[in-house]
């Protein structure tokens, strides 16, 4: 019946991880033509289900059994949850009698991920089966997406029943606000008409939403600077003039001079995170703000708001456009100009192996192909949103809210699946890289062709950053002795491994490794100490901005 | 400040779960929360009473409203409307005290629901204050027990909550 119901949502794929409570449908798959991944933990089928997601835009669905199974789940839900990602999960549980007994392999699931998912339900009876999927997948994959958890018990699973897949949902609690108020939207383009300085901030709702093409257009039109969060990024072309950077903690200066200097914020399907504001009294001091987005919870949570539209992005834009006119904005972007010379350049040094020289070659190798670019948590991430040029939406795919070390890796072989003709690379760091390295046996038994690039300084070098700017250099706990040599582990997988320990040699590694058929595992012995500039401490205004060469 | 929520559910369980849970996640202590069927025996209505500072509840309403077994939600805190409470008290009471107490109750308005040998058992409803006057009144005999139902409240009017919009 699950199966079933998969089918009429038109799922392909499923990630998962059998066990005792969740045979009887493993059986049913069986025999179905929905391909299933097995990976070699669940917290792996988690990510990739959700970089299945990112990359296609289609719900991701993850198979895993009760008890450890479900729990080995839940930094992937929550994962999916802080980034607004649809994936459906669906767990088995005891049987219905032995629940509240303290069971084998018995854990409340539904208790426990009730504040990590946007819905979840406990299946009572094989006939509520139907509905319960049709809903699941349409409150997983509507206003503002994320992830939906099933939770079946195994004589649930047994039961047979008929099956009638509803057609239309009715939840009573649930209906999004999807248009944008249209007087609300006339004031907005008043608002942008008047503005001489204005800046957008454009977040991961123009990516879910699809409507990156919208903004771009409402760029162009307006003339005006564009900055992207970390989730946004891929939203309008990192090539396009107008386009400022990254802005917040490790944001551009461009981006962040901006934001203080605007008269006018156009926040666009973003959340004003703490990552982004920066200290929340000093954040655009001089600006009004319009704050477009699905969820009415976020606007006015961090910072007030003068023009607030719940809305979808894509159709609160596309209205916006019929009554949009463009004000005077030259003055500004000539300001603007001057702030770009200023960006600082870690590519000078050419003799040590630097993070965003390998990231910039990266990207200049992969920009004629179809890439998608995962990543983990840390230095290599922020370096990868500064020194990666993202030209597409959905390139991106990245944990971004609850910033999981360990994401990136599953996650590319779920871009991967999703988009087969892609060129997946997944930028990981020594740590982050091993809290999932097991999944090299995933992407060996499948063949799966992502090409991971290891930037090892043997710290956790973010930490160990903070360590050295924060902390009086007393470097605890960071340092990563014992980690292996990580050619030989992924050749231990029959996966190839190329390692780099030169500047001189970093082309000809990513080339030697696009021309592979399968996966590669690139280690790229980099600096130990290098840093991430430009940045801001946390909770400071985001002009005072430390950018390494006056020795901060 | 106090606040006062009228919140329309899907009677299901785990609903209340997942309403108080949003509640202490934001660092609220419920005063007061009555739970029961509507009209439509698929719908449950609470009625919390919460203290904390209006823009922290905002975001608890907005995220409460999140909810997909939420229906309805409305703050009636500054609405005209009846508030109502419950309330049991055990006393002690010996013979000679007996009539003080018959008195105290009819006063009030209270009933007289059971009775022993050294203790009797009031039922009162009324508005905060009212309960509060009793209980202080009842202490000078001796109070063994005490219980409260939490307040349940209904807009003044014709007006349904189903139509308040806020």
């Amino acid at each position: 019946m699950v199966i079933s119901a998969l089918e009429h949502e038109k799922v392909t794929t499923v990630f998962g991880y059998p066990g005792g409570a969740v045979l009887p449908l493993y059986d049913s798959l069986y025999d179905s033509s929905i391909k299933h991944i097995l990976t070699r933990h669940e917290q792996g089928a988690a990510h990739a289900a959700d970089g299945y997601a990112r990359a296609s835009g289609k719900p991701g669905v993850v198979f895993a059994t009760s008890g450890p199974g479900a729990t080995n789940l839940v930094t992937g839900i929550a994962n999916a949850y802080m980034d607004s990602v649809p994936v459906v999960f669906v767990t088995g549980q005891v049987s219905t009698p032995f629940i509240g007994t303290d069971a084998f392999q018995e854990a409340d699931i539904t208790g426990i991920t009730l504040p990590i998912t946007k819905h979840n339900y406990l299946v009572k009876d094989v006939g509520e089966l139907p509905r319960i999927f049709k809903e699941a997948f349409h409150i997983a994959t509507t206003g503002r997406r994320g992830p939906v958890l099933i939770d079946i018990p195994k004589d649930v699973q047994n039961a047979v029943g008929e099956f009638v897949y509803p057609e239309n949902v009715d939840i009573p609690g649930y209906r999004p606000t999807i248009e944008g108020h249209p007087g609300q939207i006339n004031r907005m383009a008043k608002a942008i008409k008047a503005s001489r300085r204005p800046v957008i901030i454009g977040g991961g709702g123009v990516v879910s939403s699809g409507s990156g093409k919208y903004l771009l257009e409402l760029a162009e039109k307006g003339q005006i600077p564009v900055s992207l969060t970390f989730m946004g990024l891929g939203g309008v072309p990192g090539s396009n003039p107008l386009f400022l950077g990254m802005l917040g903690m490790h944001g551009t200066k461009a981006a962040n001079y901006a934001v203080m200097e605007a008269d006018l914020i156009i926040a666009i399907g973003m959340r004003f995170d703490d990552r982004v504001t920066g200290s929340l009294d000093s954040f655009a001091p001089h600006a009004k703000v319009i704050h477009v987005d699905i969820d009415p919870a976020e606007i006015g949570k961090n910072i007030a708001v003068d023009i607030p539209i719940v809305g979808d992005v894509k159709k609160t834009l596309k209205r916006l456009m019929k009554v949009f006119k463009a004000g005077q904005t030259e003055k500004w972007l000539e300001r603007i100009k001057s702030w770009k010379t200023e960006e600082y350049d870690g590519a000078t040094d050419k003799d040590s192996l630097k993070v965003p020289n390998i990231i910039e070659a990266i990207s200049r190798l992969t920009t004629d192909r179809k890439t998608i670019v995962t990543t983990d948590v840390g230095q290599h991430q922020m370096w990868t949103a500064l020194h990666y040029c993202f030209e597409e939406p959905r390139t991106l795919v990245s944990s971004g809210g609850l910033g999981t070390m360990g994401y990136g890796f599953p996650a590319a072989i779920g871009a991967q699946t999703a988009s087969p003709e892609s060129t997946v690379f997944c930028i990981a760091g020594d740590g982050s890289f091993q809290m999932n390295i097991q999944e090299l046996a995933t992407a060996a038994n499948y063949n799966i062709p992502v090409k991971v690039a290891i930037m090892n300084n043997g710290y956790l070098g973010m930490v160990r950053q903070w360590q050295e700017l924060f902390f009086g250099k007393r470097y605890s706990s960071t340092t990563l002795s014992g980690s292996p040599d990580f050619c030989k582990v992924a050749e231990a997988y029959g996966i190839a491994g190329i390692r780099v320990d030169s500047p001189g040699k970093v082309e000809e590694a990513i080339n030697r490794a696009l021309s592979v058929q399968g996966p590669v595992v690139m280690d790229f012995h980099v600096e130990p100490e290098g840093n991430v500039f430009p940045m801001v401490a946390p909770d400071s205004p985001l002009d005072e901005i430390m950018d390494g060469r006056d020795g901060q | 400040m106090k606040h006062v929520l009228a919140i329309l559910v899907d009677n299901k369980p785990g609903v209340l779960t997942r309403v108080s849970g949003l509640f202490s996640r934001r660092g609220f202590n419920i005063d007061s929360l009555a739970v029961g069927e509507t009209l439509d025996p698929g719908i449950s209505r609470m009625t919390i009473t919460v203290s904390g500072d209006a823009s922290t509840l905002e975001q608890v309403v907005k995220q409460l409203n999140k909810l997909v077994n939420v229906i309805k939600i409305s703050n009636i805190t500054e609405e005209p409307a009846v508030v109502r409470e419950l309330m049991m008290i055990k006393v002690q009471a010996a013979p000679q005290t007996r009539s003080d107490i018959q008195q105290i109750v009819e006063t009030f308005r209270g009933k007289v629901v059971d009775v022993s040998l050294d203790s009797m058992v009031i039922e009162i409803t009324g508005n905060e204050e009212k309960l509060e006057a009793m209980e202080i009144l009842l202490q000078h005999f001796g109070i063994k027990e005490l219980v409260r139902t939490g307040k349940v409240a209904l807009l003044r009017g014709s007006k349904t909550t189903r139509e308040y919009n806020a």
